[in-house]
């Protein structure tokens, strides 16, 4: 699969070309993608606009390119939260109840609407288990999922246009690596194909969910 | 009532690694089998290279009668109960675990057969750490060699022999016991980076060596050559280049047509006769309940499900379980040292993003008693391997030993330039039993039958956490001289379930503390055998599944040398 007509992936070369860097640069881009995207399947869209302003500064879109956002993690993690992830949605519920209200005392304001400095504060005291119950574990969960929503397959909704692949430079599922796509002084070329995007997988598909 | 099926000769309970293998030479024999399997069939199409469903939701295994039975947890009879894992380690299917394991498969060396002996004559009976109750195994390595050669050529094992009839091959294992021939394969290939490792070991004075694993290296009986593609940890061969019994022993038991398998059969209890002999099996299929009579019933069901289903089958003769008038179902438990790892980070990229965990470079200089000593405070050691495998998901979710915080941008700058400059070694070690560690069945928790899981209560003890400190300080040693810029220790843990459990219905020949005689059969039921790990009473630093093999396949050949003794 050649992807480099897909907008996505072409809107963040025009990213590198113009050198833009730091979350603030990166608002635009959110607003655009928020524009286009389709409503969240198990969240309300309440809940769902906070998980994408945290998994946006957890992984942030910056001068190393798309983050989170772009990966498209909270898409992904509503979708678990129907399916394989069902188990955490009280605990997700809960969570993000729980940093909204949080940020509105320490900060004064939703945290949808706070600044990418005050987001990573309320986040910080999260790590640290401030602000509600229970809170530090909450942080490493959305953190866990984060990665997987960023890092994972885009059969489920992450990971969207290679973008965290990319960002690590994982040349991408293969059916045969050869001896020298294991030398450490070469670097295979990426494939850009999910796994079920090879005919043989194809016909036994998971639960995206 | 349950339905009374047409008698059969044997009955192998489990079609894994060791009741995979074992009912080869039963159906070579002309004796008629039937193989009671939980799980199901799966295909080469069934295994998509996907790193979020294999390795991150348990797939296959979370939607397998396993995962509703998973055994429980605590360190001690006096302590609470340890949180429960939420996916259970083994998978049910025709084949087992081997369709997903690492295929890693090692002969156990001379010594771990003869520990206490060995230890005793080179150091004095004292050396014997306090409360263990392990003993010398009733035979030796000669005795089990012959087995091993059978397995590894009947379901292909590569690798590069070390001591062939006494000739030592420096290029392999100098310190295994001597192998009638050479392995069938060669070895998986190298790489750069397995290279570079190798390296550093011989400038240590090491002997590093390609480890033995059972997959082809070429066209092997109809089966495809490796295709390195990254996806064999949990994640079954999409080419059958793994040795798994599904696409191996079993399909060539079924073509004799005197081997059956029956697929989604959930095994309840073994049935005792009058007579103080097992007389068949009693199974669930369907919602259905089925009794299958059988003049011979192999238990083959991993080491929790053998000893649970011994414990779980009372009768007037046998009114504490099955084989279990010695108290012994459940004793000499204990899952193998492979925790307490290390990890290393590196000044550039590895490129391990291919390759398989059987493809790596071994040290067994620090295994087993292959070194001295005399002056350390513990026996046993450990092997080192390190290989060639890795995936985004687990990429990313690295140490940033201290060197970032755990997101936000400067996270991402670090795993951009970290996330394929990181590697983890496998170090498994020297475990023993003990008395205070076993397992029995759990007085609370029950299956979705209303029939109490395994409980296991056990934790490692001095000898294990000594062994564990000296081998992460050679696998330390051994990734600075390659080069690494740090290096992390990970936590031992404890005995939870595992996939490297052994014990439970220990092999021996003294009845007071073995469950099973020298041949794999019941000292207090003569038709019924036990298969796998739960009959091995020490673990050597190595895997275990092709000791496993070679003794069910062992135990298999007596059944058929002595059909009617043991049969009537």
């Amino acid at each position: 699969m050649d992807d480099s007509h897909d907008p996505l992936i072409s809107r963040r070369d025009v990213l590198k070309r113009v050198g833009i860097a730091g979350a603030a640069a990166a608002v635009p881009i959110d607003a655009l993608a928020q524009a286009t995207r389709e409503p969240f399947e198990t969240l309300t869209a309440a809940e769902g606009a906070t998980l994408e302003a945290i998994v946006a500064r957890l992984i942030p879109t910056d001068a190393n390119g798309p983050g989170a956002t772009e990966a498209r993690a909270a898409r992904y993690i509503d979708r678990a939260l129907g399916g394989f992830l069902a188990p955490f949605l009280v605990a997700y519920r809960g969570g993000l109840s729980g940093i909204e209200s949080y940020a509105r005392t320490a900060k004064g304001a939703a945290f949808t609407q706070l600044s990418a400095q005050d987001q990573d504060a309320v986040l910080t005291d999260m790590e640290s288990n401030k602000g509600f119950p229970a809170a530090g574990l909450f942080f490493n969960v959305v953190l866990s999922h984060t990665i997987q929503g960023t890092f994972c397959d885009p059969f489920y909704g992450g990971n969207a246009n290679f973008v965290g692949w990319d960002l690590i430079a994982y040349p991408g599922v293969r059916l045969t690596a050869t001896a020298n796509d294991q030398r450490m002084d070469v670097s295979p070329k990426p494939t850009h194909m999910s796994a079920y995007d090879f005919s043989m997988f194809s016909r036994k598909k998971p639960d995206a969910r | 009532m349950p339905v009374n099926l047409k008698p059969t000769d044997v009955v192998v309970i489990g079609l894994g690694a060791a009741g995979g293998v074992a009912v080869l030479p039963l159906a070579q024999a002309g004796i008629e089998v039937i193989g009671l399997e939980a799980g199901t069939w799966l295909r080469p199409d069934d295994f998509a290279p996907d790193e979020l469903r294999n390795n991150f939701r348990g797939w296959p295994q979370a939607v397998q009668k396993a995962n509703r039975e998973i055994p429980t947890h605590r360190t001690s009879s006096t302590a609470p109960a340890s949180p429960r894992l939420l996916i259970h380690p083994m998978m049910n299917a025709v084949g087992g675990t081997t369709l997903h394991y690492w295929a890693q498969s090692w002969r156990l060396n001379p010594w771990d057969f003869k520990v206490v002996s060995e230890t005793t004559r080179r150091y004095g009976a004292s050396r014997i750490p306090r409360g263990s109750t392990v003993e010398d195994w009733p035979f030796g390595l000669d005795e089990l060699e012959p087995y091993y050669d059978k397995v590894e050529y009947e379901i292909g094992v590569s690798g590069q022999a070390g001591n062939v009839k006494g000739k030592i091959d420096p290029r392999g294992n100098t310190f295994e016991g001597a192998r009638a021939r050479e392995y069938p394969m060669p070895p998986l290939r190298g790489t750069s980076f397995t290279e570079m490792m190798g390296d550093a070991a011989r400038t240590l004075g090491w002997r590093p060596f390609p480890g033995p694993a059972a997959v082809s290296t070429r066209a092997y009986q109809g089966r495809a050559g490796c295709a390195y593609h990254g996806f064999c940890s949990r994640g079954g061969c999409h080419i059958n280049a793994k040795g798994s019994t599904a696409v191996t022993t079993i399909p060539k038991a079924q073509a004799t047509k005197r081997f059956s398998v029956v697929t989604e059969a959930h095994v309840t209890t073994i049935e005792v006769g009058p007579n103080g002999r097992v007389s068949g099996v009693n199974y669930v299929k369907g919602g259905m309940e089925y009794f299958q009579p059988a003049k011979v019933v192999l238990v083959a069901s991993y080491v929790y499900e053998n000893v649970r289903l011994l414990l779980l089958s009372k009768s007037k003769a046998f009114p504490n379980g099955l084989s279990n008038n010695h108290g012994q179902v459940g004793r000499h438990y204990f899952s193998h040292n492979q925790t307490g790892g290390v990890t290393a980070l590196f000044p550039k990229r590895l490129n391990n993003w291919y390759g398989l965990p059987a493809q790596g470079v071994a040290v067994d200089d620090w295994a087993d008693d292959n070194f001295d000593h005399g002056g350390l405070d513990f026996i046993g050691g450990g092997n080192l391997w390190v290989y060639s495998d890795r995936r985004p998901i687990s990429a990313a979710s690295m140490s940033t030993y201290g060197r970032a915080p755990r997101w936000g941008s400067a996270w991402k700058a670090f795993i951009k330039q970290s996330a394929d400059s990181w590697n983890v070694s496998y170090l498994q070690k020297t475990t023993l039993p003990y008395e205070e560690n076993y397992l029995d069945l759990d007085p609370a928790v029950k299956d979705p039958l209303g029939l109490p899981v395994c409980r296991i209560t056990a934790d490692y003890k001095e000898n294990e956490r000594r062994v564990s400190a000296f081998i992460q300080d050679k696998m330390v040693e051994w990734y600075k001289a390659a080069g690494a810029i740090a290096t992390e220790k990970t936590g031992m843990g404890t005995m939870g379930p595992t996939t490297h459990a052994y014990g439970g219905t220990r092999m021996g020949d003294n009845p007071e503390t073995n469950v099973v005689d020298r041949w794999g059969f019941s000292h207090e039921v003569p038709n019924l055998g036990v298969l796998g790990a739960s009959v091995m009473g020490t673990s050597g630093a190595r895997n275990p599944t092709l000791t496993a093999q070679a003794l069910a396949w062992r135990t298999a050949e007596r059944l058929a040398k002595n059909w009617k003794q043991i049969s009537s």
